[in-house]
C-alpha cells in the first residue's frame, strides 16, 4: 500500500525514479514486513531477534552511534514494557546495557577506564576510530548502521536481500582478493568482467564476507534461526533504529487526515453556502 | 484599485487607533473589502496556499534551529537528535523538509497560472517581477536548507553548485573561495549557509509584502484577462475569496499531511542519510526534484560557462517576459495558438525534470543506438534535454514575441460578469450575451 502510494505520488509530483548506480543490481525480493502500510507496526518479537543478530554478528565491526540502550525500551522499541514509562528503569534494558563495557574517565584519577554500560549510554563502537576500523577490515570502513535502512535505496528489503546476496560469481567474472561478489549490491563489476562489455553481470564487489548462516544466532523465542530469518529480522531492527518514531508518526497522521478531511468538508459546505447566490 | 476606504471604526478604541495608526483600516481594505473578480478559479488559490507554506516553513524552521547544530562535525547527528529525542522533532523536521517540496509544487502551479492567464502583462509587470524575485530567493533558501543536514547529497550538491561560481572567467576562483569560506566546502560553508538560510525567508516575507502590495494596487487578474468594469464584476475578498482559499488550503494540507506522515522520505534521496564524506563521491549527484529542470539545462550545454549562463538565463528570461509577449490579449483562453504552445511548455518542463534526474548518456529508448552528434548518441537524455532547452527558450524568445503579432485571438467578453448567465450576476441594464458563455 505504502509503496503504491509512493509510486503514485512520485508520478504525480513528477519526480523521476531513483538514480541507478553505475551497474545494475538484482532487484530485492519484496518482503511482507509488519511495519509496511499506513497502519503498519513493528513486530516486537522480530525487533528483539533483530537486536540479537546485530549484537552477536554485526556489532563486531559496525557501530550504531546514534542509538542509546534506553532507546530499546522506548515506546515501539524492541524491549518496550508499558510498566516502565521511563526506559531507563526497564530491567531488561538495564541488563542488556550491563552486558557491554563502555569507555569512560575515572573522575577521581582522570584515567581512561571502562565500565558496564547504563541505559543512558550510546551503543559502544567496535573500533576507537575510523582508521582502526579500516585497519581491521582490509582497508574498508564498515558503515555506521544507525540510519542504514533509510540510507540505502530499497530500505530494509534491500538490506535483507543484500545480507544473503552472496552467490557464486558467473563464469568470466574475477572477484578481487579480499572482496566478495554480491548480486544485490549496486556496484561496478566491469573491471573483473571478461565477457561482453555491454552486459556485465548484476551486482557488485563488497568487502564484507557472508556473515549470516543457519543457526549462527539462537533466537530466545524459539523461532527457527535460518539465514533468511536472521536477515529479515535484522533488517526490521535496522528499520526501527532508523525510524523509531514511525508508529507514532502513522498514528498521528491518521488523526490529522481525519481532521483535515472533515475540516475540508466543512469549508466546502461554507464555500457553497457563501457563494450560493453568486455566479462564478 | 481598492480606491475609497469603506472602513468604519466601531469602538472608541478603534477610532482612537485609526487616527494614529490606521492598521485595522489597512487590513480591512486589503483582506475584507478588497474587490476580487468573481470568476477566479481554483488556480487562483495558490497565492494563499503559498503564504501558508511560507508561514509553515518559518515557524517549523525557527523551532528546528533551536535544536540544530551548525557544525560539520555535529550537524548530521543533531538532525538525528531532532528526529529521536526532541518532542515531536520528527514532525517538525518532516514538515519542514516536505514543506519545501510543497512550497515548490504550489509556486510552480502559481507561476504556470500566471503564464496561462497573462498575469505578467501590463499593468502587472512589477507584480510579476516581484514574484520572480521571490522564486529566486526561494531557490537559494531551499538549496542552502538542503545542505544543512550535512548528508552525502547535501555536501556534494553544495560542491557542485558552489563550483558553478568558479566557472566565471578570471574572478570566478577568488569569488568561489570567498563564498565557500575556504578552499573547499567545509565547516565555514555550512555555517554561512545556515545563517543565510535563516535570513532569506524573512527577505522572502518582505518581498511577499511588496508582491501583495503591488497586487492590491493593480488588482487581481482573472481567467478572462479583462479588467473588472463595474461592481457586478467583483465580490469582496471576505467572505468570498477567503472561504474559497480556505477550502483550497485545507485540501492542499491533506496532500501535505500524506507526505509528512506516510511517505516523509519519498521526495528525498537515500544518500542524504549517509553522513557527508568529502572523500566518497556518490555515484550520481542529483538535486532535489524542484531543481531538476534547471540541472538538465545546465548539463544540456557542452560548455561549462555557457551551461551556467543558460541555467540562469532560464530564470532571467522570466523577468523579461512582460516585454517579450506582444499580444494585446491577456488570457490564453482566447489565444488558441498560445494555448497550444503553453501546454507544450508545461510538457517540456516536465521532460526537463526527468532529464535532470537521469544520467546524460542514458538511453531514452532502451536499446536503440542512433547517430553520435557532439560526442553523444541522439537517443540519450542529454540530447532530449538539449531539444527541450531549445523549446524552453524559444517559447519565451520567439513564440511569445511572434504570436502576439501573428495569431488572431478569439473574441473576448465585454465584462467579467457577461460570460455567465446567473441572474444575480447581471447588473441592472447590463446586456447578457448568451453566445459568449465561457
Amino acid at each position: 500500500m505504502l509503496r503504491k502510494l509512493t509510486l503514485i505520488a512520485a508520478a504525480l509530483t513528477l519526480v523521476a525514479g531513483p538514480a541507478l548506480a553505475a551497474g545494475k543490481a538484482k532487484e530485492p525480493e519484496p518482503i511482507a514486513f509488519s511495519f509496511e502500510g499506513p497502519f503498519g507496526k513493528f513486530d516486537q518479537a522480530q525487533l528483539q531477534r533483530g537486536y540479537k543478530v546485530y549484537r552477536e554478528v554485526c556489532s563486531a565491526c559496525h557501530s550504531m552511534k546514534l542509538l542509546s540502550f534506553r532507546n530499546l525500551g522506548d515506546k515501539g522499541g524492541p524491549f518496550y514494557d508499558p510498566k516502565y514509562k521511563n526506559p531507563n528503569d526497564n530491567p531488561v534494558v538495564k541488563a542488556l546495557a550491563a552486558e557491554l563495557e563502555v569507555p569512560d574517565i575515572d573522575t577521581e584519577t582522570g584515567d581512561a577506564i571502562t565500565r558496564p554500560a547504563l541505559p543512558a549510554d550510546r551503543f559502544p563502537s567496535p573500533y576507537p576510530n575510523a582508521y582502526a576500523a579500516r585497519a581491521g577490515n582490509g582497508g574498508a570502513l564498515p558503515p555506521d548502521l544507525s540510519v542504514i535502512a533509510k540510507g540505502r535505496e530499497g530500505g530494509p528489503e534491500y538490506l535483507a536481500a543484500y545480507l544473503n546476496g552472496y552467490v557464486e560469481p558467473p563464469k568470466g567474472l574475477t572477484v578481487p582478493t579480499g572482496q566478495y561478489y554480491n548480486i544485490y549490491f549496486p556496484g561496478d563489476v566491469s573491471a573483473g568482467w571478461a565477457g561482453d562489455k555491454h552486459k556485465p553481470p548484476p551486482g557488485g564487489f563488497v568487502a564484507m564476507s557472508p556473515q549470516l548462516e543457519d543457526d549462527k544466532v539462537t533466537f530466545d523465542d524459539g523461532t527457527k534461526s535460518t539465514a533468511k530469518q536472521q536477515a529479515e529480522d535484522v533488517a526490521a531492527f535496522m528499520m526501527w533504529a532508523a525510524e523509531p518514531k514511525m508508529e507514532e508518526r502513522k498514528e498521528a497522521g491518521f488523526a490529522v487526515l481525519i481532521y483535515l478531511v472533515l475540516f475540508s468538508g466543512l469549508l466546502y459546505a461554507s464555500y457553497r453556502r457563501v457563494w450560493r447566490n453568486e455566479s462564478h | 484599485m481598492s480606491g475609497h476606504s469603506t472602513y468604519e471604526p466601531k469602538s472608541g478604541f478603534s477610532r482612537w487607533l485609526d487616527q494614529r495608526l490606521p492598521i485595522t483600516r489597512l487590513v480591512w481594505d486589503s483582506f475584507v473589502d478588497y474587490p476580487t473578480p468573481r470568476n477566479l478559479n481554483y488556480w487562483y488559490t495558490f497565492g494563499g496556499i503559498l503564504s501558508l507554506c511560507l508561514g509553515v516553513q518559518i515557524v517549523s524552521g525557527i523551532v528546528l534551529s533551536m535544536h540544530y547544530t551548525a557544525s560539520a562535525g555535529a550537524a548530521f547527528a543533531s538532525v538525528e537528535h531532532i528526529m529521536r529525542d526532541v518532542n515531536y522533532g520528527w514532525l517538525l523536521r518532516y514538515t519542514h523538509s516536505n514543506g519545501a517540496s510543497m512550497f515548490f509544487i504550489a509556486v510552480y502551479l502559481h507561476m504556470f497560472r500566471g503564464l496561462y492567464y497573462g498575469s505578467y502583462k501590463p499593468p502587472r509587470e512589477v507584480l510579476w517581477i516581484l514574484g520572480c524575485v521571490i522564486y529566486l530567493l526561494m531557490m537559494a533558501t531551499a538549496f542552502m536548507g538542503y545542505v544543512l543536514p550535512w548528508g552525502q547529497m547535501s555536501f556534494h550538491g553544495a560542491v557542485v553548485i558552489t563550483n558553478i561560481i568558479g566557472a566565471i572567467p578570471v574572478i570566478g576562483g577568488p569569488i568561489l573561495t570567498w563564498i565557500q569560506g575556504g578552499f573547499a566546502v567545509d565547516n565555514a560553508t555550512l555555517n554561512r549557509f545556515f545563517s543565510l538560510h535563516y535570513l532569506l525567508p524573512f527577505m522572502i516575507a518582505g518581498v511577499v509584502i511588496l508582491h501583495v502590495w503591488a497586487l492590491h494596487v493593480v488588482g487581481q487578474n482573472n481567467p478572462t484577462g479583462i479588467d473588472p468594469k463595474s461592481k457586478a464584476d467583483t465580490l469582496p475578498f471576505t467572505p468570498y475569496a477567503t472561504v474559497k482559499d480556505g477550502f483550497a488550503m485545507s485540501v492542499f494540507l491533506i496532500l501535505f499531511a500524506v507526505f509528512v506522515f506516510y511517505m516523509p522520505n519519498a521526495l528525498g534521496h537515500a544518500d542524504n542519510y549517509i553522513e557527508a564524506d568529502p572523500l566518497v563521491t556518490p555515484a550520481h549527484i542529483v538535486p532535489e526534484w524542484y531543481f531538476l529542470p534547471f540541472y538538465a539545462i545546465l548539463r544540456a550545454v557542452p560548455d561549462k560557462v555557457m551551461g551556467v549562463v543558460a541555467m540562469f538565463g532560464a530564470i532571467g528570461v522570466l523577468f523579461a517576459l512582460p516585454w517579450l509577449d506582444t499580444s494585446k490579449v491577456r488570457s490564453m483562453r482566447y489565444r488558441p495558438m498560445a494555448k497550444l504552445h503553453f501546454f507544450i511548455l508545461v510538457v517540456v518542463c516536465i521532460i526537463l525534470g526527468f532529464c535532470g534526474a537521469k544520467l546524460p548518456d542514458d538511453q531514452v529508448i532502451p536499446g536503440l543506438v542512433t547517430f553520435t552528434v557532439m560526442d553523444s548518441d541522439l537517443n540519450s537524455f542529454v540530447w532530449l534535454s538539449r531539444l527541450a532547452t531549445l523549446y524552453y527558450f524559444a517559447y519565451f524568445l520567439v513564440v511569445m514575441p511572434l504570436l502576439g503579432l501573428l495569431e488572431t485571438p478569439l473574441d473576448t467578453p465585454e465584462t467579467i460578469a457577461s460570460p455567465v448567465s446567473h441572474p444575480a450576476a447581471m447588473p441592472v441594464g447590463a446586456t447578457a450575451a448568451p453566445e459568449k458563455k465561457g
